[in-house]
């Protein structure tokens, strides 16, 4: 297969996996704006939101400040930021579009048809009448887009470059949500930097949440009265899971409240969860074996210990050298991956 | 202008023999249902993404802006028996013209005979130096050609066909003819369970075929590639839709590299060798060493490789020097010349604006006739009198008399017409035909080609980037 192609399938898949996660946390986040909470807490959300894909910056120049609909408008229509679900679909289409003749048809009448419906949908004003529907149907194509190519896509090589993709991609958006949401309660526990009397509380009720399984209590205790923060870590942490349709999915696993190590741990570790880091560095790992060429051996490798990394990885010891610093340095190898993916096999020097 | 043709109504507006099936169910129909299926092919058009790009125009997006040809509802119908006898015409049209093409980069033995003139090959700008001597596998240069043919009226009412103009060197369309066919099946199945229409499903099959047969000679399994330019080319739907339907790998100039004379592209396996090219893109940008040095589309080194005959470039590189409009006046004397055989399609009566004598009358009766610069294409650089001001037809003159050889003159045919859905209805609009010829080991078509129309009123010019729409072209057998 020519390289140029294997990069637009590549890309095509990693732009409409981007939109459909964009989605997911826009959706979340609206959601818990429906509840009564106060605004401080809901600039946190929206502000998460941005700080996730790296464009607090470039949101602060231009739009200012932060609220729901300057966020939703910077996130879901506007042309000039590369993010947007505008953005990717759009992205994801042309890619599509430069080799469609790879694809079969339904695979692209699926993209060109979201694409051509979502432009009526931002000039009927759709994201702002009824964002929640909106959104769901962002995941609903995506999952047709996805559901599409695994259902009529002869497994060849273009194959699985789109896996590649959606599955890097994946990866991504999964650790940098959970890098942000556990950012978001700023914990000491989870490696980060001081803490202000706040967020000691908040503190407080981590390791009292962890400890209460032990059925020992000791030290300060949690239910001095503030039921409110109790209140928010559960919606906190059940938005973070409904975010990647993780929420039925603990209840399943865990059987039990909802604690923020066992939500990290499904996130990152958990090989059947198919959003967890694992679970998308395995499908990255298969897939990469079947269109391993003579020059890729050192990429395979780099994806391959990323991969066992994860397999043979525990929650308390990632916990204990710090979430965020373990995130950090998974998305820079997660990066490098891509990099080497991409000289291998996508725009190789000229032979 | 003389009397119209219709092709559906004869004398009196009697339908004619093979469009009455089609009549009699048309007129079962009610008008809402026409109604919707138009708005039905509307929408599949563009979510299967049947577009072309307007150069120049942008969008909001700052990208070339992507339209539908319009396409009606109504096909364009042509009995058997009409259609056997053009395409014997065809075979030996575009036979005779590969002949020609032939001769010219080698014996120039037509020239020799004094049936062409000389300058007008050599002095040529579409003649290609670099093609001198050079040999081409099985003498074949031009492997798919789109010969233009209209109808027109005779003083008795009775239609004749006409060739208007070959296209030797990257012909389009084809695509529509196949995707109006697959559309018109998707709409009115029935109709096609009442007729006895000729498939044309199969060319891509012939296409590859004919492609395979032209690889190098030391090639068993020869690897064939279509070229494009990109896309954002206004035919990229086209490039795409041939090379899924054969199978075959797309490929842009970047893809390709040349290394010891042979061409390879690039693959996520590393350098795979191209046996055959069919190049969508024109002779001028397919090699920076050779022709426009600042081109992208192309690749360095092509043009020595495909000399060397380590590739097929199909078509082959200087074909235009027998489909430019000054060598057409000669078509009816190569056939002769080179295949000892009368024309079975006739040539538009042309006037050749390098002939003094010829010069003359164009200029005293440019009101009549239609004036095309030999190097146009697409309908523009063109007048058609009849249709235009008297400020626009001396503007013109001034032009034609600064460059004479810069254009041929014909008259104005009237073309024939075909019910057309329009704003207000249904009404006649004039039509073409474009038949698309393959030539490899045999010559092969499938039976039709494109339908173009003119939908604005009294317009002659087809042409899509100029509001032309597209039908879908039906032989029928009786």
């Amino acid at each position: 297969m020519l390289s140029r192609t294997a990069d637009h399938l590549f890309w095509m898949a990693r732009y409409m996996e981007r939109a459909e996660n964009t989605a997911r946390m826009l959706d979340v986040n609206y959601q818990m704006s429906l509840l009564p909470q106060s605004e401080a807490a809901a600039e946190r959300g929206w502000r998460g939101l941005l700080s996730i894909s790296e464009l607090t910056g470039d949101f602060a120049k231009r739009y200012g400040e932060v609220t729901p609909k300057n966020v939703m408008d910077y996130m879901v229509s506007d042309a000039a930021n590369g993010s947007s679900i505008r953005s990717c679909l759009m992205a994801a289409r042309e890619n599509a579009r430069a080799v469609r003749g790879t694809l079969t048809t339904e695979v692209w009448e699926t993209q060109n048809q979201t694409w051509l419906e979502f432009q009526r949908m931002v000039a009927t004003d759709a994201f702002q009448r009824s964002p929640g529907e909106a959104f769901e149907w962002v995941k609903f194509r995506s999952h047709l887009s996805r559901g599409v190519t695994v259902g009529t896509m002869l497994q060849d090589e273009a194959f699985h470059f789109l896996r590649i993709g959606s599955f890097l991609e994946r990866a991504d958006n999964t650790a940098r949500l959970v890098d942000v949401k556990f950012h978001a309660v700023d914990s000491e526990f989870f490696g980060f930097g001081s803490a202000t009397g706040l967020r000691r509380d908040r503190l407080a009720i981590l390791q009292a949440q962890a400890q209460s399984q032990g059925a020992v209590a000791p030290g300060p205790a949690a239910g001095d009265g503030n039921g409110k923060d109790v209140e928010f870590d559960f919606y906190h942490w059940s938005a973070v899971l409904r975010s990647v349709s993780g929420f039925e999915v603990y209840r399943k696993v865990y059987r039990n409240v909802i604690r923020p190590e066992r939500v990290a741990e499904l996130l990152i570790l958990r090989p059947d969860m198919p959003r967890s880091l694992a679970a998308c560095m395995h499908e990255v790992v298969s897939n990469l074996h079947r269109v391993a060429n003579e020059q890729s051996k050192d990429t395979l490798r780099l994806a391959g210990r990323l991969d066992a990394d994860l397999q043979y990885g525990r929650i308390d010891e990632i916990l204990a050298t710090g979430l965020h610093a373990y995130l950090t340095q998974f998305l820079e190898r997660v990066n490098a991956l891509g990099v080497g993916i991409s000289r291998d096999f996508l725009v190789p020097v000229a032979a | 202008m003389a009397v119209g043709f219709d092709e559906m109504r004869g004398e009196g507006g009697t339908v004619r023999e093979h469009y009455r099936g089609y009549d009699r169910w048309l007129s079962e129909q009610p008008p809402q249902v026409m109604l919707s299926r138009r708005e039905e092919a509307e929408v599949i058009f563009r979510r299967v993404g049947i577009t072309f790009a307007v150069y120049g125009a942008k969008d909001e997006d700052g990208k070339g802006t992507e339209r539908l040809i319009p396409f009606d509802l109504i096909p364009r119908v042509i009995p058997a028996h009409e259609w056997r006898e053009m395409e014997r015409g065809l075979r030996q049209r575009v036979t005779a013209l590969n002949r020609f093409i032939h001769d010219v980069y080698h014996g120039q033995e037509i020239l020799k005979a004094g049936m062409v003139p000389t300058e007008q090959v050599i002095g040529n700008a579409q003649f290609r130096n670099e093609m001198r001597g050079v040999d081409v596998p099985g003498g074949t240069y031009s492997h798919i050609a789109g010969i233009d043919i209209v109808r027109a009226a005779n003083a008795d009412g009775s239609g004749s066909y006409y060739v208007l103009e070959d296209n030797l060197r990257v012909p389009s369309g084809v695509s529509y003819m196949l995707e109006n066919r697959k559309m018109m099946m998707r709409l009115f199945p029935e109709l096609f369970s009442r007729h006895r229409v000729a498939p044309v499903a199969h060319y891509p099959d012939l296409l590859l075929e004919t492609l395979r047969s032209v690889a190098p000679a030391a090639v068993n399994d020869p690897t064939v590639v279509v070229l494009t330019p990109g896309m954002y080319n206004s035919a990229y739907f086209e490039h795409a839709f041939l090379a899924q339907q054969m199978g075959i790998e797309l490929v842009e100039g970047q893809d390709l590299f040349v290394k010891d004379n042979f061409v390879y592209m690039r693959t996520t396996q590393g350098p795979k060798r191209v046996d055959v090219i069919y190049r969508r893109v024109d002779d001028d940008f397919l090699d920076p060493l050779a022709f426009r040095k600042d081109s992208t589309l192309g690749c360095a080194g092509l043009l020595s490789a495909y000399r060397a005959g380590n590739v097929t470039l199909s078509n082959a590189i200087g074909t235009g020097v027998a489909d430019d409009k000054s060598i057409y006046p000669y078509v009816p004397k190569m056939i002769e010349f080179y295949l000892g055989e009368k024309p079975i399609l006739a040539n538009v009566p042309t006037h050749v604006c390098r002939e003094a004598d010829d010069l003359a009358y164009v200029l005293d009766h440019l009101g009549e006739l239609v004036v095309k610069e030999v190097h146009g294409a697409g309908g523009y650089g063109m007048l058609v009198g009849p249709a235009s001001t008297k400020e626009e037809i001396e503007n013109f003159r001034v032009a034609l008399k600064a460059d004479p050889s810069r254009y041929i003159a014909q008259p104005t045919l009237a073309l024939s017409t075909c019910p057309t859905y329009v704003e207000s209805g249904i009404a006649p609009r004039h039509i073409d035909l474009r038949p698309f010829v393959l030539s490899g080991k045999t010559v092969q078509m499938v039976p039709g080609g494109l339908t173009r129309v003119a939908l604005k009123e009294g317009s002659l010019v087809v042409n899509s980037s100029q509001g032309g729409g597209t039908k879908d072209t039906w032989i029928l057998e009786a």
